[in-house]
């Protein structure tokens, strides 16, 4: 069986082979155990840890990427085809021929994820001690921010599907207790609520997958999965495929269940950088691209992915470019380049390792972004309307290096990081071919355009033009501890995607994981595709310097077209739901509820009631007058002795 | 010659006279009276027909109902004159607390 399936497949069972993590790497359980640990401090320690809980919360996400740093060096260290190193921890379930070890798996694809959100983590839990210090529940924050980590680390770092589905659920978990950690403020439970819901959906997805492979394959080991996915039939993969998208769709905020990203903008700043960037929306891209065993096998499933892709990126960029708080338009953006990712994951191999390396610089610039906003809204006393900012980039030099910088590799300049990476998928997606290629292709060119479009409009409205500030607000430079992880991502904005993409870096890097050999040559930095994609930037630049930069920024919104209207109104996502799911799901609880008062316990009632109400009258027999008991004896006894003599005769 | 036909008919009479005699008078006493004239029927019943088909069953039966009699006067007086102390009365009309 295994033979045979090694010779149809020769070059995927020939870059497979998952080792025994050996020496330093022995320890990889120690990513996990920091944030947990840092979890466990802050939260069941009380007010007692009040004082010092946020350098305990730092120096856990800091630590655990130092030992990524070490595991990723050790790595490095072994030949590409045994770097894939695994290593079990405990027996979690042995129930008949279920069987699950907990075990953690170190290869190319996870510490790549591990890297980025230990590192990136890292540096937003620094921001966060600024931009928390005044609230007085910082312990907390840094607690959830914490168990954030540590469910993200399980996720990325778990050998099979069912320890991937733990760290799913307690990154759902997490991302509730911080989108909704202002309880207190009525939009920010909801906003919760509804992302908790939202993710609900597709984890729904996510664990009809994982039953359907124990199922099919007795399994739900990524090495036994993979090994048999061959063997399985067209059907069963492409179920399988649209379910793992179902999941995918629910954390990473793509179509049709995107609707929860905009409102968990209700969380404090550096959750929402932490969501965007690090964690939680990068896991539906992760769990594609490591599923991409299954997803070669099945074309239709593929389709799928790329068409989601496709569409969300549009969505989210055209609902970006009508947001006027600066936090929802970037939430929009994060929407598009999620799109970006999950279209190239699913242009199959091709594709994969553009949307690792789109993710990886996404999560520099995205994080910087978000961590300007952050800084921005903080010196604006948690003003996010961008019609009340700008002139900014006197008062907040800094933070207007940082934007900017993360803001020209979102729209792809050369030479920033969005350029390379984006440029891979532009590319890919027309190297599919045919007219779902042409579309795909033509999909992300306009993408870029209107990214280029919404970003312009949001550095405009936010740091130049006239100052439309409140009277009460002073604004000035937020402090170091603030803006030194920001100057680190603009950092990694900057050279991120060079470094990933030049030379084919992160694809001979990933390139054993993904089952194919080493891309051939690379293509040249500038291509017809992205040479167009560059001219529509500078087009969507201009569009947006024309509106926002040369004209006043009115500071009441004006009513706006239709269309601005509808994108203002998340282009209906939420009257789509309300109306398909909510309204029909009120009227069903409804007539349920009626059906039970009425039907149900109508019935009941009734029944009763007719018992109650016999028996009252029956009980009236019952006279406490001896002359008439013995006279029903006579008459019972008179019948008695009738019906025998009737019997006998 | 007496039949024993002519005892089954007196036994039925004197057991209509008992039964009537408990479902019309009040006086618990009376009640009593009347109930044994209905017990007393009925045994004069057993020993006709015992006699009828030449059979000791009837007779000993009899005996049985005198015993049981007995006894059942004995109780019944005793709850009937502790009744009467209480409710000054012998009505069983008026001992009617146990109803609905």
């Amino acid at each position: 069986m295994t033979g045979s399936v090694a010779a149809s497949h020769a070059p995927s069972a020939a870059v497979m082979t998952t080792l025994q993590a050996v020496g330093v790497q022995r320890a990889a359980w120690l990513l996990l155990a920091f944030p947990l640990a840092g979890a466990a401090i802050l939260l069941l320690g009380g007010k007692r840890t009040n004082a010092w809980g946020h350098l305990v919360g730092v120096a856990m996400p800091v630590a655990a990427f130092c030992y990524g740093v070490i595991a990723f060096i050790a790595m490095l260290r072994y030949p590409a085809l045994h770097r894939s190193r695994d290593m079990t921890l405990f027996t979690w379930i042995d129930v008949g021929r279920f069987h699950v070890n907990i075990g953690l798996q170190l290869d190319q694809l996870s510490i790549s994820f591990v890297l980025l959100i230990t590192g990136v983590g890292s540096l937003i839990h620094i921001f966060a001690v600024g931009y928390m210090a005044s609230d007085p529940e910082r312990r907390r924050f840094f607690g959830y921010m914490n168990l954030f980590l540590a469910a993200m680390l399980l996720l990325v770092l778990a050998d099979n599907y069912l320890g991937l589905y733990a760290g799913w659920e307690g990154v759902g978990l997490a991302s509730y207790l911080l989108i909704g950690f202002w309880q207190y403020r009525p939009a920010a439970a909801t906003a919760a609520k509804k992302a908790f819901i939202a993710n609900r959906v597709g984890d729904a997805g996510l664990s009809l997958a994982i039953m359907l492979m124990f199922a099919t394959f007795g399994t739900v080991s990524f090495s036994g999965v993979f090994s048999a996915a061959h063997a399985a039939s067209q059907p069963t993969l492409t179920a399988l495929g649209l379910l793992l998208l179902l999941g995918a769709c629910g954390k990473s905020a793509q179509l049709p269940l995107q609707s929860w990203l905009l409102d968990a903008m209700e969380g404090p700043t550096p959750v929402s950088a932490l969501i965007h960037a690090a964690t939680m929306v990068t896991a539906g891209v992760y769990l594609i691209v490591r599923s991409s065993p299954i997803f070669d096998l099945s074309a239709g499933a593929r389709l799928a992915v790329t068409i989601v892709g496709a569409a969300t990126l549009l969505f989210g960029a055209i609902i970006g470019c009508a947001k006027d708080d600066i936090k929802k338009a970037l939430a929009g953006s994060t929407m598009s380049q999620i799109g970006y990712m999950m279209l190239a994951a699913g242009l199959g191999p091709a594709g994969y390792v553009f949307a690792i390396a789109h993710l990886l610089a996404h999560g520099f610039f995205k994080a910087g972004l978000f961590l300007g906003a952050g800084s921005v809204k903080h010196e604006m006393n948690d003003e996010v309307d961008m019609r009340r900012f700008g002139g900014l980039r006197t008062v907040m030099p800094v933070t207007f290096a940082t934007f900017l910088l993360g803001y020209l590799a979102i729209i792809g300049v050369p030479p920033f990081s969005g350029f390379f990476t984006k440029d891979g998928i532009v590319e890919a997606a027309f190297d599919k071919g045919g007219t779902s290629g042409f579309i795909l292709g033509c999909a992300t060119v306009l993408g870029a355009a209107i990214t280029a479009f919404y970003m312009t409009r949001v550095m405009f409205m936010t740091f130049a033009g006239e100052r439309r500030w409140d009277e009460k607000a002073h604004p000035h430079e937020a402090p170091p501890v603030m803006t030194v992880p920001m100057v680190l991502l603009a950092v990694g904005s900057v050279c991120a995607g060079a470094f990933l993409v030049l030379g084919s870096r992160l694809g001979g890097f990933l390139a054993p994981v993904r089952g194919v050999g080493p891309e051939p040559a690379s293509h040249g930095v500038f291509t017809a595709a992205g040479l167009v994609t560059l001219v529509l930037v500078i087009a969507g630049v201009l569009i947006a310097w024309a509106m926002y930069g040369r004209q006043q920024v009115p500071a009441v919104a004006p009513a706006g077209n239709f269309a601005t209207v509808a994108a203002r109104k998340d282009l209906y996502g939420d009257a789509i739901n309300e109306s398909v799911l909510m309204r029909p799901g009120q009227w069903l609880t409804r007539l349920s509820v009626y059906f039970d008062n009425r039907g149900v316990d109508g019935l009941v009632n009734t029944l009763a009631a007719t018992m109650g109400g016999t028996s009252g009258r029956l009980r009236r027999l019952q006279t406490g007058f001896v002359r008439s008991y013995a006279l029903s004896m006579l008459v019972g006894a008179v019948l008695l002795v009738g019906a025998l003599l009737l019997v006998k005769l | 010659m007496v039949s024993p036909a002519h005892y089954v008919a007196l036994a039925v009479v004197l057991f209509v006279i008992g039964a009537v005699g408990v479902l019309v008078r009040r006086n618990a006493m009376v009640i009593f009276m009347c109930v044994e004239l209905m017990l007393n029927a009925v045994n004069l019943a057993f020993v006709a027909f015992a006699r009828m088909h030449a059979n000791l069953d009837g007779q000993v039966i009899a005996f049985f109902v005198m015993v049981v009699a007995a006894s059942e006067v004995v109780v019944g007086l005793a709850i009937l004159t502790s009744i009467f102390r209480t409710r000054r009365s012998a009505s069983v009309d008026d001992a009617n607390l146990l109803k609905y």
